[in-house]
């Protein structure tokens, strides 16, 4: 069985909604939506107060390179346009939307209708890529138009695709690949076609036989495409570490895919490519799931983005009792949730609702020097060491044990039996490198 | 509304802790300690039992009242520093040597340093050879005590003494390896038998507290460099399997060798230590003055073991 070269774990699955169906949510009654939901310079807002949007209409623009473009999910007037609080905390400029029905813009092909004809060129994709808002949905949300453009120099290889879903309790990509698995295939053929690649490798972690199974038998029917059962072990769906077991090349440090031939994108972003190049349509719908082990009904849902997390949780049971922490995404790196009016974004894979008991820490402890921190470390760092330099302010030593390196996949910190914040701390001797090497850049 | 916690991923972690660590190894020690009350009676247990409070004891005390911090005594690690103490002395040894060698262990060895991960040596293993070279009649007598089981012995005090199988082997005599494997032999009350460690060691493996590289690299060099001198002369070295079974070589290769806190940090390290364990041992054991090598062998590589851990860094990623 494939897998990564070293380090990694084994949480507990918790794969609780594997055999729900994806159901479509409602809409809400009022949408929020983020003017930028990606990586890179903000979008340009092109609405205003009191506009009607209607759902898939551009509402803002991306005019700078790395940005990618904001559509409306609903249909109705726009009541406000002002901060809100995101999924991590933070204030962010979005558009309030007064939902009233749901009309969509003319263009977009809402039937179910399969259509397998590719006919746009290489550039033609790309430039439907960037139009619809195609962002990275396996968490990064950087735009995808940008991986397609591979720099001069460079030589596309290998299409990647990432459906290894090895976050706990997650299962929106398994259900997408069991319920649409066609679909899917047929977005990683445009996904093929735009880079000019004769080969797509579909990495699944194990524990999805039924996935595998289906991926496997539909993509008989598809020329390049090979579906790759991986070992089930934390962190494989990790971008590197996908590369590694899929290929055994080793992206250096510091570099992108683009330079061991490789361009890697998420099972859920080829899905959504397929809607954008095949049904003109843009990214304003996602699968989310929303999962816990106390929470009443657990569901995978087909949800518009900017639907504000408390409503879904309302409309299954609400937070159970017990609840302590709510993460958006998957509990070995979501995000906890400070407040739950904080609607959904393009990328918002999971809604966990999670025990006190079960997500508090450890009692922390003096360190042992075990070293399992070492050994489970995928990137080959050694996390107390940089943790004990953190400690001590020493940010420079901190670099030059490769912190910048760490990819924050979590695994030293699940690991660690003495309860020590290794994580928390590499986090901060980033930060601190990241403003250091700022301040060389500008003398 | 519900208060939700909010801090950075990740928001599980694993069921393995400082406590489940530390009281698996004194489950992993009880089968040998079993060995040692059937084989040498209750002074046995009485002396384990006295080494771990006296430890306990000490620890508590510096803590509350020398450094003034919250006692951690909780955590098991001064019980297990308590077995190992007793494991490295014989069944006879007067109670109030044994405080002294608690002390040493907690006072000197561990708390010293600032307690629980802070301690570059094995504290066992200083309390021990504390008392080694401070008082070797009582703890490293020509005549040990010799097994004489308790359960069909007329009357336990009368203690039979006698060579251990290292001493033997000195004086030209040779212990049944037979005996020497399930514990029927005279020695330190924990160490005779190598059944009895080898299970306490499965089950550390099994509950990865340790992983087979420490054991297995000091095992096999120690061998491997016990082989090369008996092949040269079976008449002046012991043969490997006797190596084995002998004195604390199970004892310290499964236990005190393993001891996350002063040995290496990586498997590559703890390869490098385990060997360096295993040929010092021999080293001592043939040329030395002494029957038995393990414990300084063992406090050697600790003090090393930074030096390791410098020198055997894992390979980054993309690097």
């Amino acid at each position: 069985m494939k897998t990564f070269r070293r380090g990694g774990a084994h949480p507990e699955e918790n794969k609780l909604t594997n055999d729900c169906s994806i159901e479509v949510f409602p809409l809400p009654k009022q949408g929020v939506v983020f003017v930028s939901q990606h990586l890179g310079a903000p979008a340009t807002l092109i609405v205003q107060k009191g506009d009607r949007v209607k759902t898939g209409q551009l509402i803002a623009k991306a005019e700078q390179f790395i940005c990618a473009n904001t559509h409306s999910p609903y249909t109705g007037i726009i009541s406000k346009i002002d901060f809100a609080t995101d999924f991590t905390g933070y204030k962010k400029q979005a558009v309030f939307i007064e939902v009233e029905e749901d009309e969509w813009m003319e263009g977009i092909d809402t039937s179910p209708d399969i259509i397998r004809d590719i006919k746009l060129d290489s550039k033609e994709i790309i430039e439907k890529i960037k139009e619809m808002g195609i962002v990275g949905l396996g968490g990064a949300a950087f735009p995808t138009h940008i991986k397609y453009m591979v720099p001069q120099g460079r030589t596309a290889e290998f299409l990647i695709i990432n459906a290894a879903e090895c976050e706990p309790y997650l299962t929106s990509d398994y259900r997408l690949m069991s319920e649409s698995a066609e679909e899917s295939l047929i977005g990683i053929q445009i996904m093929k076609k735009a880079l000019g690649v004769e080969k797509a490798l579909v990495g699944i972690e194990e524990n999805k036989p039924v996935a595998i199974h289906r991926m496997t038998e539909l993509a008989k029917n598809f020329t390049g495409i090979e579906i790759v059962p991986l070992k089930t072990k934390y962190p494989q769906g990790a971008e590197k570490q996908l590369i590694y077991a899929l290929t055994k090349r080793e992206v250096p440090s510091g570099k992108l895919p683009i330079e061991v031939g490789c361009v890697v994108n998420n099972i859920g972003t080829a899905e959504a490519i397929y809607h954008a190049v095949q049904k003109n349509k843009p990214l304003i719908e996602n699968v989310l799931t929303l999962t816990g082990k106390s929470v009443k009904e657990r569901k995978n849902l087909l949800v518009r983005v900017g639907t504000p997390m408390q409503s879904i949780i309302d409309a299954f049971g609400g937070l159970p009792e017990d609840t302590g922490k709510v993460v958006s995404g998957g509990p070995m790196m979501g995000k906890a949730i400070s407040d739950l009016s904080a609607p959904t974004v393009k990328t918002t894979s999971a809604i966990l609702v999670m025990s006190n008991k079960e997500s508090s820490r450890k009692e922390e402890t003096n360190c042992l020097r075990c070293g399992k921190c070492i050994t489970v470390c995928p990137m080959g760092l050694e996390p107390i060491l940089i943790a004990q330099l953190a400690e001590n302010r020493l940010w420079e030593e901190t670099e030059k044990e490769f912190a910048m390196d760490c990819i924050e996949c979590g695994t030293c910190l699940y690991t660690c039996p003495a309860g020590r914040p290794l994580l928390d701390m590499l986090r901060l001797s980033k930060n601190n490198i990241s403003e250091l090497r700022r301040k060389r850049t500008q003398k | 509304m519900a208060l939700l916690t909010v801090s950075g991923s990740p928001h599980v972690q694993s069921k393995q802790t400082t406590k489940s660590i530390m009281w698996t190894v004194v489950i992993a020690l009880l089968p040998a300690l079993l060995v040692g009350v059937y084989y040498f009676g209750l002074p046995a247990l009485v002396v384990t039992l006295s080494s771990v409070f006296l430890c306990v004891l000490f620890e508590w005390l510096i803590q509350k009242y020398v450094l003034k911090v919250t006692p951690t005594i909780k955590d098991g690690s001064a019980v297990i520093t308590g077995v190992l103490l007793a494991f490295n002395l014989p069944a006879s040894v007067p109670l109030w040597i044994l405080a002294i060698g608690a002390l040493v262990a907690i006072g000197v060895a561990k708390m010293s340093y600032g307690g629980l991960g802070k301690n570059p040596f094995n504290p066992a293993l200083v309390g021990r050879v504390f008392l080694f070279i401070s008082f070797p009649s009582k703890v490293a007598m020509s005549d040990w005590p010799l097994p004489k089981a308790l359960f069909y012995s007329s009357s336990v005090t009368d203690a039979v003494t006698g060579p251990t199988p290292l001493l033997a082997f000195k004086n030209g005599q040779a212990a049944d390896l037979f005996n020497m494997f399930i514990g029927n032999i005279g020695g330190s009350l924990g160490e005779v038998s190598a059944l009895a460690l080898i299970i306490g060691g499965l089950i550390l493996l099994f509950r990865k507290v340790i992983t087979w590289h420490i054991p297995v690299s000091f095992l096999l060099s120690a061998a491997a460099f016990a082989l090369v001198l008996w092949l040269v002369d079976p008449s002046q070295y012991m043969n490997p399997a006797y190596h084995m079974l002998a004195g604390g070589m199970m004892l310290g290769a499964i236990f005190m060798a393993t001891d996350m806190v002063t040995s290496p940090i990586t498997y590559k390290g703890q390869l490098v230590f385990g060997c360096g364990c295993g040929v010092l041992t021999i080293i001592f054991r043939s040329f030395g003055p002494m029957p038995e090598g393990v414990s300084f062998a063992i406090l050697i590589m600790n003090a090393v073991t930074p030096l390791i851990n410098k020198g055997f860094k894992p390979k980054p990623f993309g690097y």
